[in-house]
């Protein structure tokens, strides 16, 4: 009698269609009431919603944004996971937690924190006003609040990759003579390509997607500094549904693509283990874990 | 906060350093990870300490504890509590189906469980508040049974399932799939049932990592707005979160009591944060002991 380690076919097929159906309530239902909504009144006024002036200038200043704070978090995450992962200090857990800091703070705190430093009655309120600078409540405070959000993405993705592959490569890099930039650019970034990539989009989905850090500093001034999710807000606190939901299923959309892209990432570095897992055992690798899959967006 | 004043690449002179690192670049990215934190989250975050410490001790305590704040905090960690505990049943679940069975479209069922990390979250709040609304496709099958859920607490732990969920599943996932199957023969060769197996074999080994997705979970919950707000109602005393307390502070220009809300948020914040921490640590351990 040979043994038995999974659960009869009953059961099973309990298990599955429980866990599917749970699912399809909670993540399918939500995503197609989306578009259903979106298209309730036809193609027509599909277009129409997404036609509007105030809609297309919600879509540059989340494409701004997102062009801004993404690749100044992945020079962030590259430079921190390198002194992080490739060098021993005092300190280093504290500056890990103190990295992961931002997943743990409630959008609405983040976006506070940058009005009590650049507002009116803030630390540099004053300065600002005298100079005619605007920060909070206009496009540069939104900027802000949206880096703080997305601030621990890549270097959390970064960090556990490069401490896995260690430093033999680099070390040998060094030894036959390549410089410091050498070394990075033909050694080390081959090897975390697909972990950057997967933090690179899973930043930019929360950077174009964040509401509630942004809200509190956009000060919510049409055409002008409205996101994407704060116009989808506003539109359907008029209660023009149909616009509403059809500038969010642009951003459901968006969450699609960045679904499907990391899909890919992940199959590509399974893939890539494998290579590396059925070469001789000379040097055992330590095993990369596939994009750090607690990080929330 | 000394540490953001330094220039990039001005950390302590490497002569103090016994041995010679043998790659570069240490000063440079310690010193701009340092500069770029403190300038992005420190400065800021202190921001709103300093705040805080301006008010007295009975100022502070009036604005933490009046009766509608008191009763944000029912329900913000109330329904946390209650969408994090139907999220280790479910995430379990939902886990253990991806990770023991296959079934057709598994890949995708696989990719669709960060949909709540990747859809943004004013957007899920929309679509979940048009689902169980009166008229909603679920809501027009529980109105006749005189259930609402839209605009009701029960709304906002409904959201919070959603926005939890991925927490779960991705931290059980990897553990489930790394546990020994020789263990659950032994225990079948010892006579166990299957059912004995599961609680005595496998479920202590998934143990921290589903405490880990809770914390995650509920720490994620707490602090969350987006989702929440379109679906709440947002009546005083009754539906009411605390961080819709903190904006509604903040739009009467009460900035100082804003800011004392928020820094007992943050508080909690850096306490779950720290168990967290714990909690991966003890799972490190536990299946650093099996390898």
């Amino acid at each position: 009698m040979s043994i038995r380690t999974t659960e009869s076919r009953p059961v099973r097929v309990l298990l599955i269609a429980l866990a599917l159906g749970f699912m399809a309530l909670f993540l399918v239902m939500p995503l197609a009431a989306v578009f259903t909504e979106a298209l309730r009144k036809g193609w027509d006024a599909y277009w129409e919603a997404l036609k509007e002036p105030d809609a297309w200038s919600a879509i540059r200043l989340t494409l701004i944004t997102a062009a801004v704070a993404v690749p100044l978090n992945l020079v962030f995450g590259v430079a921190a996971a390198w002194a992080v992962a490739k060098f021993d200090f005092k300190g280093k857990s504290f500056l890990i937690t103190l990295i992961d800091l931002p997943f743990s703070v409630s959008p609405v705190v983040a976006g506070l924190i940058y009005v009590l430093v650049f507002g009116a009655q803030g630390w540099l309120g004053p300065w600002l006003a005298e100079h005619d600078i605007r920060i909070v409540f206009a496009v540069p405070g939104i900027i802000l609040a949206t880096i703080f959000v997305t601030f621990p993405f890549i270097a959390r993705e970064l960090i556990p990759l490069m401490q896995a592959q260690g430093n033999d490569e680099e070390q040998a890099a060094q030894v036959l003579g390549a410089s410091g930039w050498q070394t990075f650019w033909y050694v080390t970034l081959p090897n975390i390509k697909w972990g950057l990539i997967y933090g690179v989009i899973l930043c930019n989905a929360r950077a174009m997607g964040e509401f509630g850090a942004v809200s509190v500093v956009s000060g919510h001034i049409r055409g002008q500094t409205n996101t994407m999710p704060l116009h989808v807000e506003i539109l359907y606190n008029e209660y023009q549904s149909v616009a509403a939901f059809a500038v969010a299923s642009l951003l459901a959309l968006l969450a699609l693509v960045t679904l499907a892209i990391k899909s890919v990432v992940e199959w590509q570095q399974s893939r890539e283990r494998e290579a590396t897992a059925s070469l001789p055992p000379e040097k055992p690798m330590a095993r990369a874990v596939p994009g750090h899959a607690t990080s929330p967006v | 906060m000394t540490t953001a004043t330094l220039p990039a690449g001005a950390a302590p002179a490497s002569a103090a350093r016994p041995r010679r690192r043998v790659l570069p670049g240490f000063h440079l990215t310690l010193g701009y990870t340092l500069f770029y934190l403190g300038l992005i989250v420190l400065i800021p975050l202190s921001a709103l300490l300093f705040k805080t410490f301006t008010l007295t001790w009975p100022q502070f305590w009036e604005a933490v504890t009046g009766p509608r704040v008191m009763a944000s905090y029912r329900l913000t960690f109330g329904a946390s509590l209650i969408a994090a505990l139907v999220n280790v049943v479910a995430g379990l679940l939902v886990a253990w189906v991806l990770v023991r069975y296959s079934f057709p479209g598994k890949k995708i069922v696989d990719a669709l469980v960060d949909l709540p990390f990747a859809l943004p979250t004013a957007v899920a709040g929309i679509s979940l508040t048009a689902l169980l609304a009166g008229n909603g496709w679920i809501g027009q099958y529980l109105e006749p049974l005189g259930i609402q859920l839209a605009f009701q607490p029960a709304g906002v732990v409904i959201a919070l399932i959603f926005i939890g969920l991925p927490f779960v599943v991705r931290t059980v996932q990897p553990v489930l799939e790394d546990a020994e199957k020789e263990l659950e023969e032994a225990a079948m060769c010892l006579g166990a049932t299957r059912w004995q197996t599961f609680t005595k074999v496998i479920f202590p080994t998934i143990a921290p990592a589903l405490l880990t997705g809770f914390a995650m979970a509920f720490a994620r919950a707490v602090g969350e707005y987006g989702s929440v707000i379109f679906i709440a109602g947002n009546v005083p005393m009754v539906s009411e979160i605390t961080p819709l307390i903190i904006i509604g502070k903040l739009e009467q220009y009460d900035y100082a009591g804003a800011t004392a809300v928020a820094t007992v948020m943050l508080g909690i914040s850096f306490i779950l944060l720290l168990v967290i921490d714990a909690l991966q640590g003890w799972q490190r351990r536990r299946s650093g002991d099996l390898a």
